[in-house]
């Protein structure tokens, strides 16, 4: 049993979301089973809504991610696997809806992009710690050999 | 001074310009990426169609009444021994009075125009059709908006373009403009016309 605070910010939720202004107006939608919510909503984060784009089905109020909330916990009510949830939306979809893009030949380079960043760095680091210790055993020339003898000399009379 | 001395100093010159390509490769992309928004062959936000190369998902959608149109289901789409146009629309949706002008010249031209109503009242819909003219050859009515999810539709006004064995080989997100009529879809008809 949920304590009374939760459920009153519970409703104070249910109640602040604002009306949507398409046609067909319906009433959010979801789970009684609050395990098989929690895996919808899980589910929906990982799919982007397509018309605001920078955020999850879970996150927009646009109608379409509605909709699509809808059909995730119709899904999952079914006893669909998450797989298979966000099969379901990728075949209509295509890559866009994962938030989290698959690994392919089109996408390699966003994801190795961490990756290289970081051997640059490091390739960097490698350079300038090779130049500075570079610097430390440059061979004297003899004029400087000569004047070094003689500030020594200098320092021990 | 010995050899690896003298050319240590050449090689930092040139280090000094790596920024400087650096930033001009960076200003070309952007270049690139700017003409690209211009003449629209390049949008960040435009979601490519899933379903380019695959025949539509299976449906059957009710018609609307008052309009004495028929019905549309898939099947439906595989009738016709040409191109055809798919069409979502709605009512409340301002760029599809934008577009219904490029639509009635497709059809006039005897393109086969097939409409989905999306979420719309049917009163609405048929105002919309009376008041700007019908261009369509069927028409389905998809209230709850599951069709147009099955399509991969993400708003209206979108299009699409079926060739004569109903396979999808073109769609359009967005109002058919009269650039697109000419540029998009006069090429696809000739291209999958034949």
């Amino acid at each position: 049993m949920p304590r009374p605070a939760t459920l009153l910010l519970c409703l104070a939720l249910l109640l602040s979301l604002p009306a949507a202004a398409q046609v067909e107006d319906e009433t959010s939608y979801r789970l009684r089973d609050p395990v098989a919510e929690q895996r919808a909503r899980e589910i929906g984060k990982e799919l982007r809504c397509l018309v605001c784009q920078n955020q999850s089905i879970e996150d927009s109020e646009a109608a379409l991610a509605r909709d699509l909330r809808r059909i995730v916990r119709e899904q999952v009510e079914r006893g669909a696997t998450d797989a298979e949830v966000i099969d379901f939306l990728h075949d209509r979809y295509g890559d866009f809806v994962l938030l989290r893009p698959p690994l392919r030949l089109s996408t390699v380079l966003l994801w190795a992009t961490p990756g290289l960043a970081l051997l640059g760095g490091l390739f960097a680091i490698w350079r300038v710690r090779r130049r500075s210790s570079g610097v430390a055993v440059t061979e004297l020339t003899e004029a400087e050999r000569a004047r070094l003898a003689e500030l020594q000399g200098d320092q021990r009379a | 001074m010995s050899e690896a001395t003298a050319k240590k100093p050449s090689r930092r010159k040139l280090l000094i310009y790596a920024p400087l390509a650096v930033a001009g490769v960076a200003g070309l992309g952007f270049w690139a990426m700017l003409r690209g928004l211009q003449d629209g062959s390049f949008d960040p936000r435009g979601v490519p169609s899933a379903l380019i190369g695959r025949h539509p998902p299976q449906f059957t959608l009710p018609g609307l009444d008052s309009s004495g149109l028929p019905p549309l289901a898939s099947n439906d789409l595989r009738s016709f021994d040409r191109p055809i146009i798919v069409n979502f629309w709605a009512s409340w949706c301002v760029p599809c009075i934008i577009e219904h002008p490029q639509l009635m010249a497709l059809q006039r031209q005897g393109v086969p125009i097939l409409g989905v109503n999306y979420k719309d009242r049917p009163a609405d819909a048929q105002t919309f059709l009376t008041r700007h003219g019908n261009p369509f050859l069927r028409l389905g009515i998809d209230v709850p908006g599951r069709v147009a999810i099955d399509w991969g539709v993400y708003g209206v006004p979108e299009s699409y373009l079926l060739d004569r064995e109903g396979v999808i080989r073109w769609r359009w997100a967005g109002p058919i403009t009269p650039e697109v009529l000419s540029q998009d879809i006069a090429p696809l008809l000739r291209r999958w016309g034949a």
